[in-house]
């Protein structure tokens, strides 16, 4: 019955989004008021609908109903409870459930928080979210149906891939949907704004706190992925440069360089076409992400049933969307008034320059994601594009990248001086030279470029200090805007990431070995004696965990206690890191194969200050949040209404 | 007029790159086939103990008997080379190739056990219990494949068990013309 209740609201959705995607835009056409009303009303509806969906969804899953085809897949009775909730997304079906979920949240919540709106464009960016949602309804109740039965029904199912029973990754698709999705609201505001011919300081001021939502949730989203591959697949590594990272490094970098340039149009009323035009990039890109994920045209870590006939359907969504708005853009955009001349020198030259380094870095992105398939198409020959690629191109572009970041926020707008700029960042300066002098010297005198990115990282963090601290002095800390303070306080994120992920990759010292009960190896300043390993049953694994004794200097230092997990039901092992830390460096454990006699191969790492990576990402995130609160994001909104929009966005997650 | 162009660029961008993700999804090409470094070189060294007592160790004399020949990395371990085994027994029995066999990561005794069950079709049989010959093989698993033609130049490295496709279409031929 649940299930039939779920598809049932589900197919009612579809009509409902199908009115919402036609009406109110030949509403918004013709001037006619009703119509356009009509789109509010939907937009709940709709929101309404999918969470009923949704909810039968999770509730089979809870339950495990196994009459129903998905949950059998992708479920187990033994499942501890929160990875029945949470396998609801891990997978296909369900996953594609979760972005629908949130696309008609994100409808609702502007239908909701929108009323500031003209009417006009309200109705228009309502329509269009509902063609976007057509679109992946469609998608769900044609090919992807979740709600199927099965008879007769198996006594159990089949569970999930162990590898995604884990906290961190079960709120990780979460987070990333909201940042991909919350871009099909700038999608549809930017859509709006081509059909209305207008684009000016209000909409953008109107889209800003969308676009700063979903560039939140994308940072926690990609944050949270990284930090699962460090911690779950064991090779101490944060980042590989999978397309699947990639895929959502795009419109990371797409919604960054957009959050910038509409600061310009709203500033300075310019670099109108320009905004669009990232505004339907970050969306497309993020539907990109989801193309190369689910098409099985790439390979990746991510591995969901990959179907060439899913392939298809969400490769026509894509040109679909994507074609649909570039066409509109290439047919309207040259319309747009442009705004005046920029000097070189100001703010907004600073902006632009932002702009370009980002795209070039997206477009590099994709450059290193897409090669290996059209190589192999063209020539048949394999390539293999990773790491070095990535150093040699993505890594040098960062370099002007994060000098010029600094600055930027010192110039004034229109026509300034740079001299007075770069005399109130000696300090920093200064900082950022003795930090890349002392990391080349003291810590490892051949690794010269990670010396100069650690100094690159203390020229972030003491820049954006310096200039929220010339602020203060100036006794506008009270008055400050809060959009500001996100600013320092997400700049200076970047430099902790930085430091992060520099002193991570260059200066981690690794020991990987066969080691026997009792056996000790020398490991950095410390010493690793294997103890015991002894043999666990868990819910629905085994699993053999390790004891890592750690002294330093002859004390007893710390325990680490890695273990291997074997999933009796798949038959596939995970390792389960033992990691500890002391926020400033990370001792990291996991334990291979081996027998009592043959020993264990043991991987020991010690990773300087690897936790400041997530912190740093968190404290970024953090920032767009703080930015989030500023009230001048809504000028001409009802300022009862400035609180509650913050906290329905922040209950999203 | 140009300017008009400038603003149909990412339209352009977006239509060829839609080209090649539609070509790709229509070629059928398996993403997750990743090539190998060991193609068209001069096979590497061949050097490990036999499998069987008494046996000849493997060596690359083997592999320049002016013939193509197959070598067939496998383990009684592994499901898959259980499923390629009657594949082997094929080539061997019908086709009367020529085929040197690896133990790898394998007990030996359990690996001849798995071969007495079996069938064994193997010519000569190895054993790499430390999986030091495997590293200048460029293995990632087993069970794998290559196959090396008169001149002892690797001509094809599979990754996967062979196929009855793979069998016909390719490895067959390739034998064939060698010969």
């Amino acid at each position: 019955m649940i299930p039939e209740l779920g598809h049932f609201a589900l197919i009612l959705a579809f009509a409902v989004a199908i009115v919402q995607g036609t009406l109110p835009l030949i509403g918004a056409s013709r001037g006619d008021a009703r119509l356009m009303a009509l789109g509010r009303t939907a937009a709940l509806t709709q929101a309404f609908l999918v969470i009923l969906s949704f909810g039968a969804l999770v509730q089979c899953y809870v339950t495990s109903d196994f009459s129903v085809a998905n949950v059998v897949a992708n479920s187990h009775s033994a499942k501890p409870l929160l990875y029945k909730i949470t396998g609801t997304w891990g997978n296909h079906e369900g996953s594609m459930m979760l972005w629908t979920l949130i696309l008609a949240l994100f409808g609702a919540a502007v239908a909701i928080f929108g009323q500031n709106l003209p009417d006009t464009l309200r109705s228009r960016v309502l329509a269009i979210q509902a063609l976007i949602g057509v679109g992946f309804l469609a998608f769900i109740l044609f090919t992807s149906n979740p709600f199927l039965r099965l008879s007769p029904a198996p006594a159990d199912g089949n569970g999930l891939n162990p590898v995604l029973q884990d906290p961190g990754l079960a709120f990780h698709p979460p987070m990333l949907y909201l940042g991909y999705v919350g871009f099909s609201v700038t999608y549809a505001f930017a859509i709006a704004a081509l059909l209305e011919g207008r684009v000016d300081v209000a909409w953008a001021r109107w889209v800003r706190p969308w676009t700063l939502a979903a560039w939140c949730f994308l940072t926690l989203g990609i944050a949270l992925g990284s930090w699962w591959s460090y911690y779950i697949l064991g090779w101490g590594g944060f980042w590989f440069w999978d397309p699947v990272e990639n895929a959502s490094l795009m419109p990371w970098l797409a919604g960054t360089a957009l959050l910038h340039s509409a600061i310009v149009v709203e500033k300075r009323d310019a670099l109108k076409s320009w905004t669009v035009l990232l505004a339907i990039l970050a969306f497309s890109l993020s539907l990109l992400g989801t193309f190369l994920v689910r098409s099985g045209v790439l390979t990746s870590v991510h591995a969901f049933a990959q179907d060439p006939a899913r392939g298809m359907f969400i490769l026509g969504f894509l040109i679909v969307v994507t074609g649909g708005g570039l066409a509109l853009y290439a047919w309207r955009a040259p319309k747009l008034t442009p705004g005046g001349l920029f000097q070189p020198i100001s703010r907004e030259g600073a902006l632009i320059l932002n702009n370009l380094l980002l795209c070039t870095l997206a477009a590099t992105v994709l450059l290193g994601t897409l090669y290996p398939l059209f190589l192999d198409l063209v020539t048949g020959e394999k390539v293999s594009v990773g790491p070095p690629f990535f150093n040699a191109t993505f890594v040098p572009i960062c370099a002007p990248l994060f000098a010029a970041l600094c600055v930027g926020p010192f110039l004034g707008w229109k026509r300034t001086e740079l001299w007075p700029a770069l005399a109130r960042l000696r300090i920093a300066f200064f900082a950022a030279i003795v930090a890349a002098i002392v990391a080349g010297v003291f810590v490892d005198g051949r690794a010269t470029l990670a010396a100069i990115a650690f100094g690159f990282g203390v020229w972030l963090i003491g820049g954006s200090a310096s200039e929220f601290i010339i602020r203060a002095r100036k006794g506008r800390l009270r008055t400050m805007p809060r959009s500001t303070v996100g600013m320092s306080i997400s700049h200076a994120a970047l430099g902790v990431v930085v430091l992060g992920a520099v002193a991570t990759a260059s200066w981690n010292t690794e020991l990987i070995r066969t080691m026997k009960l009792g056996e000790s190896a020398p490991f950095g300043d410390y010493r690793a004696t294997l103890v015991k390993v002894e043999p666990l049953q868990g819910p629905n694994y085994t699993s053999e965990r390790a004891t890592i004794a750690i002294t330093r200097d002859g004390q007893p230092f710390t325990t680490l206690t890695p273990e291997r997990r074997m999933f009796t039901l798949q038959q596939r092992q995970v390792s389960e890191t033992s990691i500890q830390t002391n926020l400033l460096r990370d001792l990291y454990a996991t334990l291979g194969e081996g027998d009592v006699q043959q020993g264990w191969v043991v991987r020991l790492y010690l990773n300087p200050l690897a936790p400041w990576i997530w912190l740093g990402a968190a404290m970024c995130a953090l920032g767009g949040f703080v930015s989030l609160s500023d009230r001048r994001l809504r000028v001409g909104a009802p300022k009862r209404k400035a609180a509650t929009l913050q906290a329905a966005q922040v209950s999203h997650s | 007029m140009s300017n008009r162009l400038l603003y149909t660029l990412p339209l352009l961008t977006l239509v060829i790159m839609a080209g090649f993700f539609g070509w790709s999804l229509m070629s059928g090409r398996d993403p997750a086939s990743i090539g190998s470094v060991m193609v068209n070189r001069p096979a590497p060294a061949l050097a490990a103990p036999a499998l069987f007592e008494g046996g000849a160790p493997l060596g690359n004399d083997l592999l320049k008997t002016g013939k193509p020949v197959l070598l067939n990395f496998f383990a009684s371990w592994c499901t898959p080379c259980l499923a390629e085994h009657p594949l082997m027994m094929r080539l061997k029995e019908r086709e009367g190739v020529t085929i040197i066999g690896v133990a790898w990561k394998n007990k030996p005794e359990e690996a001849r056990a798995w071969l007495a069950k079996l069938g064994n079709p193997f010519t000569a049989a190895g054993t790499d219990y430390d999986g030091k010959l495997s590293l200048d093989w460029g293995l990632s698993g087993v069970p794998e494949t290559y196959l090396i033609d008169a001149n002892g130049v690797v001509r094809l490295h599979y990754h996967a068990p062979i196929t009855e496709k793979d069998l016909n279409d390719t490895i067959l031929p390739m034998l064939k013309a060698g010969k």
